[in-house]
């Protein structure tokens, strides 16, 4: 038995792949090859386990430039404006290593961005974890967030908004996603090498081993207890070095000095010399001798699949390899000629003189194995959708207002982001703490809105409906800014594709983000899967974080969910199902349950809400308008109240008031409006079959509920504080 | 006659696009200025933005101070005219001996993000023509090292020589004294942590820092010699 016989074991490739590599290659693979198959045939590169459900996810629409398979989606927002938009993750990592895993995340997204030849504008970071009352989940709450908040920061891009959710299965499994938007800044860049004879330049930080295995080793297994000493797996990021590389890739590009452009990530330079390669129809050969490292005597493979971050890999005219050279110089990015384009087909990878890896490309980036996996759905799942929501009324109105404006779920986040910076380029227009940021894009008057969403708890009661609250959700709260929700990148985030449980789970995530999408007319641009987020065999809820991406236009008229005007009329769009309780937070926090089954969601009344929200705020009719979900019309009322700190007086009927105030009927938002104004609003929401009512009045300094009333003091200071406190003494991994 | 704005990039500047936008819309023209530079192109007013440059590494503004382009930014300022180090920019003045004191963590050992308000303290300056005493001005702050220190003795002769010229309303850092931005004894130099830039367009959130902007501005104006004299 040869030597590579057992090893490819080590490097995560089942004995059938091995097979299939020594069939396609027609021997056995070297050392270094077998290394290069084990990255690129990963779940995490080849999308194995997912592919076949992908592709029946729309993908085509009027504005979409370029849909998945690219570093990111590009859309076109306005006449010669396009942005590009994508999510990604860094669960495994950042669990790991809390600061560097999610500080990479970062980088990476940001250089898929910028491999597009997009100038990357605003990150936002959907981030979920374990409850606060454990130690270890507080250290990686304030480790991820650092992270994120010294790379970005750095960087100089903006984090201008996200999510954080606190659940009991994300205790072992955090998930770290991170999404970024980016315009592009003069030529829209594709990573195909078409031209034999090009010359391809290594460029950014140097060649170490961290990182070996990244995305094979650990991205594509599952935890276990010895997990945490996967640490050497992480990779270590440097935000100087990529803002550098960032504004030379740019000079490059302006310079017309770059012909095809891939970032190095996940399978270090085995993957954009196979991937660009295979796209284009040609071959590469490479010289690993001309690898700028950071340390000695690395083995081949070493330098194959080395993760080191802040790379990048430019396909040049031979011509220009002097002027590439200068420019990256200019900035203080080291660049070195690796190899050229060929004819071959082939990946040929030399190193001190002799050939070490001589494969077809084609073999590595794109005929990876693809599995059918086996899919059942979950015996459990029925005992959970007859087990109670938490459909009970509360002890006392008052208490359990605060104690749900108050739970870190639904509590103020300004503890994570002002540590980010999200006011850099002069264009946040509506920043962290809303519905959606609103983005005016650099050099144009023109804007759009982004917001995440990711509602595990639904999908894990029923996958497909859950799923497609999570799109329609994140539409809404595009809409309700103003905007007309485009396009979608999703991050696809689950337990280990071998579980039948949990195939079965994303293959009704991916049917019902299809159809939402379909029904909504917001093709899905790209994004991501995220597979093996279990540890000891417990898996994550199924978690599909969807980031929306929707059109405004003028940024003036953008609405945000703050209150203005003392007296002016709270309206209620949409139609409230009272005892909508099956996942919802007020069954959570209030009595502990979580069962039953997800709100009926209709997708016309979703879109006719958007109609109304998007035409009434260009109109100018809205002083402002938010989005109901999480705690339904009773924290709603309340976000609207604390973030302009104006209290408001609201009828709530019925005879059971904590089914109205607390239901989570989805396609409903609160808008409020001058006095004057309200038969406009009802008339524009009766034109476009949405109910609407007027509920109360923009008054005085108490959340007054009519069948309780507590201070907006009380109430705000609540908020405020329901995740600060918990997180503002946060020292160390046993640190309380 | 515009007033010519020199904004200095560093590797690791981030600001210097807001920057550029600001000055502009307020009427200046501006030239970017790579730190490797020796000499400045002709300016009334020097720009430090902020950003990280060269990383932060070492300590904030430690390694700025070496780049070449320094010395012009020294000299500039020998010769009385305006320098502004907004962030980063005023860490690398304090490093580079142009304003006294150093910036510190902040107290809470978190980067923060977020709206301050500033108060006046000395109208009358080329940076506060446009303020009056005591007036408050909303404006964002953007830091982790934000938290100024001066030995005691010198704090008092700041104070005494007016060189206190912005101060928070409410401290958010743990500065000493509540500093938010001083001036050099002449009062040709000013560091000052909050980012005016960011506070030029209601849209934004706030117009005041165009009242920090449009003081310089109005200041290079008011030295131009009138066209009778030339």
């Amino acid at each position: 038995m040869s030597q590579t016989e057992t090893v490819h074991r080590d490097l995560g490739l089942t004995d059938d792949e091995f097979n299939a590599i020594c069939d396609r290659l027609g021997r056995e693979p070297s050392y270094t090859e077998l290394a290069m198959f084990s990255v690129m045939w990963s779940e995490h590169c080849s999308y194995k386990s997912s592919r076949v459900h992908l592709k029946t996810l729309p993908t085509q629409g009027e504005r979409i430039l370029v849909g998945p398979g690219e570093g990111a989606g590009i859309i076109e927002v306005a006449d010669g404006v396009a942005v590009a938009w994508k999510i990604e993750s860094h669960n495994h990592p950042s669990f790991v290593e809390p600061f560097n895993g999610a500080a990479t995340g970062v980088g990476g997204i940001v250089r898929d961005i910028l491999s597009m030849g997009a100038r990357p504008i605003a990150l936002m970071d959907p981030l979920r974890f374990g409850p606060l009352d454990d130690a270890r989940t507080r250290y990686v709450v304030d480790g991820v967030v650092h992270g994120i908040s010294s790379y970005g920061n750095s960087i100089g891009v903006p984090t201008v908004g996200g999510e954080a959710v606190f659940e009991d299965c994300y205790a072992e499994n955090p998930l770290v996603n991170v999404a970024c938007l980016g315009i592009v800044d003069t030529k829209l860049m594709h990573g195909r090498a078409e031209v034999p004879g090009q010359v391809a330049i290594l460029f950014g930080s140097s060649t170490g081993r961290d990182g070996i295995g990244g995305a094979s080793v650990l991205a594509s297994a599952e935890f276990d207890q010895d997990s945490l000493e996967k640490r050497p797996s992480v990779q270590v990021g440097d935000p100087f070095s990529e803002k550098l590389l960032i504004e030379c890739s740019l000079e490059l590009i302006r310079g017309g000095l770059v012909a095809s452009f891939q970032d190095l990530g996940a399978g270090g330079i085995s993957c954009p010399t196979s991937e660009m390669t295979a796209k284009g129809g040609t071959g590469i050969r490479i010289d690993l001798d001309e690898v700028h490292r950071r340390e000695p005597n690395m083995e081949p493979f070493e330098v194959m699949i080395s993760e080191s971050q802040e790379r990048m890999l430019a396909v040049v005219d031979a011509a220009d390899v002097a002027e590439v050279l200068a420019v990256c110089g200019k900035w203080g990015v080291e660049a070195r000629p690796l190899g050229e384009i060929t004819k071959t087909g082939k990946v040929e990878v030399s190193a001190g003189g002799k050939l070490v890896a001589d494969v077809p490309s084609l073999a590595l980036a794109e005929e990876g194995p693809v599995y059918e996996r086996p899919i059942e759905r979950p015996r459990w799942l029925a005992d959970i959708n007859a087990a109670p929501s938490g459909d009970e009324p509360p002890e006392h109105y008052g208490r359990t207002f605060i104690r749900m404006v108050s739970s870190p779920q639904l509590a103020s986040k300004r503890w994570i982001w002002e540590q980010y910076d999200h006011m850099i380029f002069l264009g946040t227009v509506l920043g962290p703490g809303g519905d959606a940021a609103v983005i005016r894009l650099p050099g144009t008057e023109t804007a759009v809105a982004i917001s995440t969403d990711g509602p595990g708890r639904l999908c894990m009661l029923d996958p497909y409906e859950g799923a497609r609250h999570a799109v329609a959700e994140s539409a809404r709260n595009v809409a309700t800014v103003g905007a007309r929700p485009t396009a979608i990148t999703n991050c696809l985030n689950f337990g280990s594709p071998e579980r039948a449980e949990v195939m079965w789970q994303f293959s009704e995530v991916v049917r019902g983000i299809s159809d939402a999408c379909r029904d909504l007319n917001t093709p899905v641009t790209g994004g991501n899967v995220s597979f093996y987020n279990e540890t000891n065999s417990r898996p994550i809820y199924p978690t599909p974080v969807i980031g929306m991406l929707g059109i405004l236009g003028d940024p003036a008229a953008a609405v945000g969910i703050g209150f203005q005007d003392e007296g002016d009329a709270i309206v209620l769009l949409g139609t409230t199902e009272l005892g909508d309780f099956g996942g919802s937070e007020y069954g959570k926090i209030i009595n502990g349950a979580i069962g039953g089954v997800p709100p009926h969601l209709d997708m016309d009344s979703e879109r006719a809400l958007h109609e109304v929200l998007v035409t009434g705020g260009h109109g100018g009719l809205f002083k402002s308008a938010h989005d109901l979900s999480g705690g339904g019309l009773a924290v709603a009322l309340a976000e609207c109240s604390f973030a302009s700190q104006r209290g408001f007086s609201v009828q709530v009927g019925g005879t059971e008031p904590y089914r109205a105030l607390y239901s989570e009927t989805p396609s409903r938002a609160l808008v409020s409006c001058p006095q004057a104004a309200v038969d406009e609003v009802l008339a524009l929401a009766g034109h476009g079959g949405v109910a609407a009512e007027v509920i109360g009045a923009v008054a005085g300094d108490m959340c007054d509920f009519s069948v309780f009333a507590v201070t907006l003091e009380e109430a705000r200071s609540a908020w405020e504080g329901g995740l600060s406190d918990h997180l503002s003494a946060t020292m160390g991994p046993d640190g309380d | 006659m515009t007033a010519r704005v020199g904004i200095v990039v560093f590797p690791g500047s981030n600001c210097e696009l807001d920057c550029r936008r600001s000055f502009e819309r307020l009427g200046a023209t501006t030239e970017f200025v790579w730190h490797d530079d020796r000499e400045l192109p002709d300016s009334d007013i020097v720009v430090l933005p902020g950003g990280f440059a060269h990383g932060d590494y070492l300590r904030t503004g430690a390694l700025a101070r070496f780049s070449p382009i320094m010395n012009a930014v020294v000299r500039h300022a020998d010769a009385g005219k305006l320098l502004i180090g907004i962030c980063n920019g005023f860490q690398v003045l304090c490093e580079a001996g142009l304003l006294p004191g150093a910036l510190r963590k902040n107290e809470g050992l978190k980067f923060l993000c977020k709206w301050t308000e500033l108060s006046v303290e000395v109208p009358g300056t080329p940076f506060t023509t446009r303020a009056e005493r005591h007036q408050r001005l909303r404006i964002p702050i953007n830091h982790f090292e934000g938290n100024w220190y001066a030995e005691p003795d010198t704090l008092e002769r700041m104070r005494a020589d007016d060189q206190i010229v912005f101060r928070y309303v409410r401290n958010p850092n743990g500065s000493l004294d509540g500093v938010a931005g001083i001036s050099n004894e002449r009062g040709n130099v000013l560091g000052l942590m909050p980012h005016p830039e960011r506070a030029c367009e209601a849209l934004l959130g706030s117009e005041d820092g165009a009242v920090i902007i449009g003081s310089m501005l109005d200041h290079v104006m008011n030295m131009q010699p009138s066209p009778a004299a030339v």
